[in-house]
């Protein structure tokens, strides 16, 4: 059962990866890029985290996925077909799928079954980050208020240069 | 029987369940709403289908279906077509994790709360896709708009949520309704709206919700006057009809969710009346919130756009805030009296400042008109 869902869930989130990277429109390159974001939290659901899978959905869809859509409407006007080859990206890509597969096939401990784990809640999370994690959630938290800061201050120039 | 047969019929049972209901409500709304805007409006309302026009919706649904479905010929198919799916899809979806009576949740996981947020996120993506989907000038500020509020709106909608969790300590629809079970003296449930920090959050919410189901005072994407149904200019019969349902089952899922949260999901107000079912109690309560959304639709006129978004960033988000503290400070004075009063308390002062600051001595002379009269 739990293969077959690996099976269809993995095709579609890779069908939804090459028509991110493949399709002329950049709009439809993003909204595949969706399909993306579902099957990766589809498969945090298959895995038992809940939460994560969850929180996937709501910040890369809700979220990321609104950002892009928005950044390629305001910013660009020429919308269709001019998108070449980038060999810069394709270099990188395969760098990374080659730097992926060296590690994945040196490690050795990969036909071991996988020791039995207890699903985590949501209040263990929540434990974890309130004690032993609270100076990293400090800096996100701060980092997003500068950041959220920095936006405002951007709008608020370019309103009084007018 | 194999295990997985009985899973999958129940799963069914509960998705057809699920439907049925609200389908059903659906069609009532739809014509009771018009009934009720009819006589607030002094006028009849649809009386002309079967009696007291009761099969309205029967023939909507009619007129509906056989009506041509007109697709522009510049739109983006794929995505024109996509849209009204997605968004009636997120809406049902977000319907499955309320408590309906004692052991009815159709869908019940640990993050129920988060479920729901998360898919009803979605929402503004679908929007999205049904503006630039219709290439039309109008149907993308339409979008632009819904998208602008409901970004705005998700914040105080979720912080409102966040005291309701923290009392609780859980963030499954069944917990925290659970947690509001019990009276005091028999008469005053143990809801969290007849708490301070839990009045103001309520209202709050119903206010988040408001504007997220797109309803008349914050109903600036769909503006029938000034930019024609806004996302959905381009959508007609069944489409249309699919945006139409989508957005009044999100009305029923976010009423469901405030019911839930702050007005004790399915327990009965009194300890004596405990002896009707409690699905009973959900449905009296979600419709006495769904009169007060018509009711609001018939009193109030369409804000601005600013006005929309000046009242999310300067008031409801530090108001939500505020909720949380009120929160805070009943539960670590004891949850009884003393939080009860201290609480309201600082909710109390900090509204006051807030609308001290916000207030900006504006006045409103009667309106001259240069080329009207």
């Amino acid at each position: 059962m739990n293969s077959v869902a690996f099976l269809a869930i993995a095709i579609i989130t890779l069908s939804g990866a090459l028509a991110a990277a493949t399709l002329p429109k950049l709009i439809h390159a993003a909204l595949s890029l969706v399909i993306v974001f579902v099957g990766v939290a589809a498969y945090f659901f298959l895995l038992g985290a809940e939460f994560v899978g969850l929180v996937q959905i709501f910040v890369y869809i809700g979220a990321v996925a609104v950002l892009i859509v928005f950044t390629i409407l305001l910013t660009r006007r020429d919308s269709v077909n001019d998108r070449g080859v980038n060999w810069g990206g394709v270099i990188v890509a395969l760098a990374v799928f080659g730097g992926l597969l060296w590690i994945i096939l040196n490690t050795t401990s990969l036909a071991l079954p996988a020791p039995q784990t207890e699903p985590l809640t949501v209040k263990q999370i929540g434990e974890s980050l309130m004690t032993n994690y609270v100076w990293p959630l400090q800096c996100v938290g701060l980092v997003l208020t500068v950041a959220l800061i920095g936006a405002l201050i951007l709008v608020m120039e370019e309103k009084r240069e007018r | 029987m194999p295990d997985w047969v009985t899973t999958m019929a129940s799963i069914l049972l509960n998705i057809s369940a699920l439907l049925g209901v609200f389908l059903t409500i659906f069609a009532l709304i739809s014509v009771l709403e018009r009934k009720i805007l009819g006589r607030m409006q002094n006028r009849y309302g649809p009386n002309r289908v079967g009696p007291f026009g009761l099969f309205q919706p029967v023939a909507d649904g009619i007129k509906m279906l056989i009506k041509e479905d007109v697709v522009p010929a510049r739109a983006d198919k794929v995505v024109h077509f996509l849209a009204p799916i997605l968004v009636a899809a997120t809406a049902i979806l977000t319907l499955g994790v309320i408590p309906y009576g004692r052991n009815m949740t159709p869908f019940a996981i640990d993050g129920g709360i988060l479920f729901f947020f998360a898919v009803g996120s979605t929402t503004e993506l679908a929007v999205f896709m049904a503006g630039w989907g219709s290439n039309n000038k109008f149907s993308m500020l339409g979008a632009m708009r819904a998208i602008a509020q409901m970004v705005s709106y998700e914040l105080p909608l979720i912080l409102t949520t966040l005291p309701v969790v923290m009392v609780v300590g859980a963030l499954s629809p069944d917990a925290i309704v659970s947690a509001q079970g019990g009276y005091w003296f028999g008469i005053l449930p143990h809801w969290f709206v007849t708490t301070p920090w839990g009045a103001a959050a309520f209202i709050l919410f119903f206010v988040s919700g408001l504007v997220e189901s797109n309803r008349t005072p914050f109903d600036v994407p769909e503006g029938e006057s000034e930019i024609v149904a806004g996302h959905m200019t381009e959508y007609s019969g069944f489409k249309y009809a699919t945006f139409f349902l989508a957005e009044y089952f999100g009305m029923f899922a976010i009423s469901g969710l405030a019911v839930t949260l702050f007005l004790g999901g399915w327990h009965a107000p009194i300890a004596v009346l405990e002896f009707i079912p409690s699905y009973v109690w959900f449905f009296l309560k979600l419709s006495a919130l769904l009169f007060v959304y018509i009711w609001v639709r018939g009193t109030l006129p369409r804000t601005r756009v600013d006005q929309i978004m000046n009242f999310a960033w300067k008031f409801m988000l530090p108001m939500a805030f505020t909720c949380i503290i009120a929160a805070a400070v009943w539960h670590y004075q004891g949850r009884g009296l003393a939080g009860w009063l201290w609480s309201l308390a600082v909710i109390a002062i900090i509204y006051q400042t807030l609308s001290r600051l916000l207030e900006t001595k504006k006045k409103f002379a009667p309106r001259t008109y240069r080329f009207a009269e």
